[in-house]
């Protein structure tokens, strides 16, 4: 248990503390996930969402893992994954604006008629 | 108690990335929105930097800082005007922003906080990876080699690039 949390502190900044700073940056995503109503507002939080998970498995795999690399390589590729997944939304985003001329959530289901 | 140079760093670090991820949801200018964002993929660099992944800050300044947050600011431009604001949020949407996310840092939290996580793996890397380690662990198709996702993701991109045309092209 000593041993442990000896091992755990090798910047002497314990693993923990990483860890509640992307929660309050998860978290923070999740509030404006909910309550925006602009797409483009609800897009930017979730690259609040993503940037949280990324935070998360650079910081298992630097302390937990250290010898191997595969936080490191997820975490690259979910940079690669997310940079065309917000391509194509603002395409998209802006194709609906050419046609409503408006990207208010509320106005979606016009695309129903 | 004598503090070292890297929990500084860490603190000042945390300290702006969470002030600013609050601030890029609640503020009702979008722009500033966006820019907010900047600041925060900017701290989290830092962390990566923090953490001794030097690839991975220079990967996520290039594509996030560099790439994302400028296509968003683009796009913000062509779909508002300046000066714009986000109408007040009604009351009741505030309350269930603040308490989906309250309840998932109070769910979140003491797990974190509780749990002990030992190590599996004796800690000898302290020291940043080297390139071409990466390179190599990128391009190779032994075991624990990435070729595969590599070009799973050249794929994706290219998709990307034709539907992203293919969407956003005038009628």
């Amino acid at each position: 248990m000593q041993e442990n949390d000896k091992k755990l502190r090798i910047m002497n900044i314990p693993m923990q503390y990483f860890l509640v700073l992307s929660t309050f940056m998860f978290f923070a995503g999740i509030y404006g996930f909910i309550t925006r109503r602009n797409m483009l507002a609800i897009l930017i939080s979730l690259e609040l969402v993503v940037n949280a998970v990324d935070i998360n498995f650079v910081v298992f795999n630097r302390y937990l893992y250290p010898g191997s690399m595969e936080g490191f390589f997820f975490t690259l590729f979910s940079i690669g994954i997310t940079a065309a997944e917000s391509a194509i939304a603002i395409a998209i985003i802006i194709n609906i604006y050419r046609n409503l001329h408006n990207i208010e959530v509320r106005n979606m289901n016009k695309m129903k008629h | 108690m004598e503090i070292a140079a890297n929990e500084i760093v860490f603190y000042v670090l945390s300290v702006v990335i969470v002030v600013f991820s609050i601030l890029t949801v609640t503020t009702r200018r979008i722009l500033r929105a966006a820019t907010y964002l900047l600041f925060v993929l900017i701290g989290t660099a830092g962390l990566y930097l923090l953490l001794n992944y030097h690839f991975l800050a220079v990967v996520q300044i290039m594509v996030y800082a560099g790439g994302i947050v400028v296509l968003f600011i683009f796009s913000i431009l062509l779909t508002s005007h300046a000066g714009d604001k986000a109408e007040p949020l009604r009351l009741k949407d505030r309350l269930l922003g603040l308490s989906a996310a309250l309840a998932g840092v109070a769910l979140v939290l003491p797990v974190i906080l509780m749990n002990t996580f030992g190590p599996t793996t004796p800690v000898a890397a302290d020291e940043q990876i080297d390139m071409t380690v990466i390179g190599s662990a990128l391009m190779g198709a032994g075991k624990y080699q990435y070729i595969l996702p590599f070009e799973a993701i050249s794929i994706l991109l290219l998709a990307c690039i034709v539907g992203g045309i293919l969407i956003a092209r005038k009628r």
